[in-house]
């Protein structure tokens, strides 16, 4: 008996490495750290009532970024680790088999797990604010999004301390990630904690579709919508056509190793290649999931401190539009070198080379609108501008890597490894650290530390600089991706030295970003005005943190930057001063999301480990959770007009 | 609830049916068609992958093999016919007569059982007596999974609809009752449509080809 447990232990726990009982502890400390100052401050009660079964959307869009901070941290710390042992040729701080592990979590980690999430964080925060609403469409399902997300993320990390990490790379091709050659629970860890949180996303891109086509204000029409919400909608439109297709192949690979289908294997008919297509038939869509939201606050940001209106409004519209239909059109170009013909290659080479055309469009207009403008060098805006030169490095390799023979060269080399990081880095993260700054003080009431926050973003910056840009040469000299470690003698070791120091000095710039987030808590700036940075949008017309409604009054719009045009005496954004107020209609608050979220995760925790007694039960508890919500017609309350005078006075916008 | 205060828009909501006429039941159902195009692209991945895997027998039984017109068309017609009747039920939706929509549904929900009946017979008789299980070959494992999601969906569909029902019973028919009894219908025919899809392209070509 004793023996049995014993051995069932030493399978289910991962064992054997100092580093995983690190992280055990750590993460038992931490459980026991928050528990504890839960329940001496008696926090239990507000954390259900004022967060857990929240459907306001700014709380939510506050819970997103919070886990996406984590999630970047832990993220962060795979990179550095996979760093640390490549810095010099044969080191043995990770074996092979580890390494694999922690490039699969880092990729997964940051693409689905921190970059997705803190998009939906912001544009939480921002998109309904922007287009003058009280809410999203669909409050309820805005929190069940962020609860499948949530635990996603968190039935995924297990894999680190229970039953070993997915180690197929955060592509997982078939057939490596299949049965016959990766047995065990971490593939299915990878496919359950995904997909869990991916029904979450196609969830939010309906929702935010919806919104924002429904419930703009009166007279907003969509050519007078903030660009950041236009690259909502544009995002939008693109998780609803490119998840489902996520969502078919990772259940497809979740039915070939738990019921020995044969969609992928080698054996049986299955096709290796269709795992490639549909895999990328999302993922390339994906990429652009994570860079047209930023794209959009860089638009925002831009015109902000440059003090103008942005250039060429209709043409930033119509080539995010482009972008995204050609981003259905170009997913071949991940497998130029897997046994395509000539003219397939050539389509798939023209059409990504065609993104670039869109792209520099834009680039040209924030140059355009940085043009003769009071340029005031805020820590958004400094973001902002090292995103257009380091992201353009980054598109110009895209379209070295786009011309299929040189690809052959190219190819899982470390040139790619910089060309996505270019991107994604100086793109998505310089975007979500520059949305983060810039709506800090909407979502808080004060401001982050500006010195600490140039620190923090010229550490960063430059050390990005001095990992990724030798990175390139790296992979011109040979060096292939997702090697473990490599002999001396090639000539890799300096630049490979070189990039470690990079990655450290990035990791330098995030904790002096934590550090700033934790010191402005205590001493920031307060936002007395709601409108820190004369902001040209609605979100600013609004106070810091915005009342529970929103708007008092729904603002009536007639132009672009309708707060520009208020605060300059014209009409367009503010409420008609005739209207009176009335009492405002509310969802109530619901503790379904969570519960049907951690139905989920039982249901997901049962998948992974084929015990079925565990995961049958937990999907039939989701299923009678919907059940639940559709019998519940009490779901909304009203807000009275006392409360809104009351709420209103006290920041001073009774009127 | 009357949405007095909620709405931002006026509208002329005498000659607007029940389901649209309030702000939250319009958004629904907006938000509704946009979930059915998201499921448009699921199905269609899954008619893709079907489509590339139908020759990968492995030396199994191919389609030919196992597919017979009989119990196909008679899955098609009784899937055929709840629509039908599922139309009608929204016809009596308009006329707001409870009764009758309440009716027309359940027989609707019958006849999605009887479907499902049946399909899960086909199910059995190819897995367990003709030896072809989805582990059997790739072409099985696409049969089977995009069948089977269609049927999981038409099931998951009557489980909903007898929610609805019972609502209906005890509430009747209310903008909130009638834009869930209009969304179930628009989800029930959206179904059907992809069942046509499936008799085309797995059916026919296989009896075919
Ligand atoms: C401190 C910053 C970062 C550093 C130092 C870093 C470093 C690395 C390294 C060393 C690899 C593995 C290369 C290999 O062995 O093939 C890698 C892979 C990867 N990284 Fe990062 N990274 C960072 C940030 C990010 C961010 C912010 C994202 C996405 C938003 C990201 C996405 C990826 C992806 C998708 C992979 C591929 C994983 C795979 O091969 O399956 N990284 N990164
Ligand atoms: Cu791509």
């Amino acid at each position: 008996m004793i023996d049995s447990i014993k051995s069932f232990m030493g399978w289910f726990f991962v064992t054997g490495d100092p580093m995983i009982y690190g992280a055990d502890a750590s993460i038992a400390l931490a459980s026991i750290g928050i528990v504890a100052v839960l329940t001496y401050f008696k926090k239990w009660k507000w954390l259900w009532e004022e967060w857990l079964t929240s459907v306001d959307h700014k709380k939510i869009g506050i819970m997103y970024i919070i886990a996406a901070l984590l999630m970047l941290f832990r993220g962060g710390v795979d990179a550095l680790m996979m760093r640390t042992q490549l810095t010099l040729p044969n080191m043995h701080f990770l074996d092979a088999e580890h390494y694999n592990q922690v490039f699969t979590t880092h990729g997964t980690i940051m693409i689905i797990f921190v970059a997705m999430p803190f998009i939906f964080g912001l544009m939480n925060i921002a998109v309904p604010l922007q287009i003058g609403a009280r809410d999203v469409a669909y409050p309820f399902l805005n929190a069940l999004s962020f609860w499948l997300f949530f635990v996603g993320a968190m039935l995924f990390n297990l894999s680190f301390v229970i039953g070993g990490s997915p180690d197929a790379g955060w592509s997982s091709y078939a057939p490596y990630a299949g049965a016959e050659m990766n047995p065990g629970v971490g593939q299915n860890y990878y496919l359950l904690g995904v997909q869990i949180s991916g029904i979450g996303s196609l969830a939010t891109g309906i929702n935010f579709l919806v919104t924002i086509l429904k419930m703009r204000a009166p007279g907003m029409t969509l050519f007078k919508m903030p660009m950041f919400t236009w690259s909502i909608l544009i995002t939008s439109v693109i998780v609803v056509f490119a998840f489902p297709a996520f969502t078919v192949a990772l259940a497809l690979m979740t039915i070939d190793r738990l019921f020995g289908a044969h969609f992928f294997t080698i054996a049986a008919g299955g096709s290796p290649m269709l795992w490639a297509n549909l895999f990328w038939f999302w993922g390339h869509p994906e990429v652009y999931i994570v860079l047209l939201p930023v794209f959009g606050i860089f638009s925002e940001v831009i015109a902000t401190f440059a003090h103008k209106t942005l250039f060429g409004y209709a043409v930033m519209v119509w080539s995010m539009v482009a972008i995204s239909l050609l981003s259905f059109i170009t997913w071949l170009h991940h497998f130029f070198t897997m046994g395509n013909t000539a003219p397939v290659n050539a389509f798939f080479s023209i059409s990504t080379m065609l993104i670039a055309i869109p792209t520099g469009v834009k680039i040209f207009n924030w140059l355009f609108t940085l043009n003769k403008g009071r340029i005031q060098f805020t820590t958004p805006m400094l973001w902002a501008l090292a995103f257009i030169p380091n992201f353009t490095i980054g598109g110009v390799t895209g379209v070295m890597l786009a011309m299929a023979p040189a690809d052959y060269q190219y190819h899982n080399s470390y040139f790619l490894v910089a060309h996505f990081h270019s991107t994604l880095i100086a793109g998505t993260v310089f975007g979500i650290f520059c949305g983060l700054h810039y709506w800090w003080p909407k979502m808080f009431g004060y401001l982050l530390d500006e010195t600490k926050g140039k620190w923090s973003f010229w550490i960063f910056m430059i050390s990005f600089n001095i990992c990724f840009m030798p990175m390139y040469f790296l992979g011109l000299m040979g060096m292939t991706r997702r090697m473990y470690t490599y002999p001396a003698g090639l000539g890799w070791t300096p630049i490979n030295v070189v990039m470690t120091i990079g990655a450290f000095g990035m990791g330098a710039g995030f904790i002096l970003m934590a550090y700033n987030i934790i010191w402005s808590a205590m001493h920031g700036k307060k936002d007395a005005t709601g409108d820190p940075w004369n902001g040209r949008t609605l979100e600013w017309a609004t106070a810091s943190p915005a009342a529970e409604y929103n708007f008092a009054r729904i603002p009536h719009v007639s132009e672009r930057d309708p707060f520009i045009a208020a605060k300059e005496g014209r009409k367009s954004g503010n409420a008609a001063s005739v209207q009176r107020y009335a009492p405002i209609h509310m969802p109530n608050n619901t503790g379904i999301p969570v519960i049907m979220a951690l139905l989920m995760f039982v249901a997901g925790f049962g998948c992974v480990f084929e015990w079925y007694w565990m995961a049958i039960p937990g999907a039939i508890g989701v299923i009678a959770c919907m059940i639940a919500r559709s019998f519940v017609y009490n779901d909304h309350y009203y807000i009275s007009v006392e409360e809104i005078k009351r709420t209103e006075s006290a920041t001073g916008r009774l009127s | 609830m009357t949405n007095a205060t909620l709405s931002l828009h006026e509208k002329d909501q005498s000659k607007m049916p029940l389901e649209y006429t309030t702000e939250e039941g319009d958004l629904r159902i907006f938000g509704f068609w946009i979930f059915l195009a998201a499921e448009l692209v699921l199905f269609g991945t899954l008619f893709g992958t079907y489509l590339v895997l139908q020759s990968h027998t492995a030396g199994g039984p191919t389609a030919k093999d196992l597919f017979e017109i009989g119990p196909v068309m008679a899955e098609t017609i009784i899937l055929l016919m709840s629509s039908f009747t599922c139309g009608l039920s929204t016809i009596e939706l308009r006329r707001h007569n409870k009764k009758g929509l309440i009716g027309w549904m359940s027989v609707t929900i019958l006849l999605g059982l009887v479907f499902i009946g049946l399909e899960a017979n086909e199910f059995y008789t190819y897995a367990v007596h003709e030896g072809a299980p989805l582990s059997r070959s790739a072409f099985l494992s696409g049969f089977f999974v995009l069948l089977g999601t269609h049927g999981a969906h038409v099931s998951l569909g009557i489980v909903w609809i007898i929610g609805i029902l019972l609502q209906l019973g005890k509430r009747g028919i209310t903008p909130v009752t009638a834009r869930k009894a209009f969304m179930a219908g628009l989800y029930w025919h959206f179904l059907d449509v992809v069942w046509i899809f499936i008799f085309t392209a797995v059916y026919l070509t296989g009896l075919v080809i």
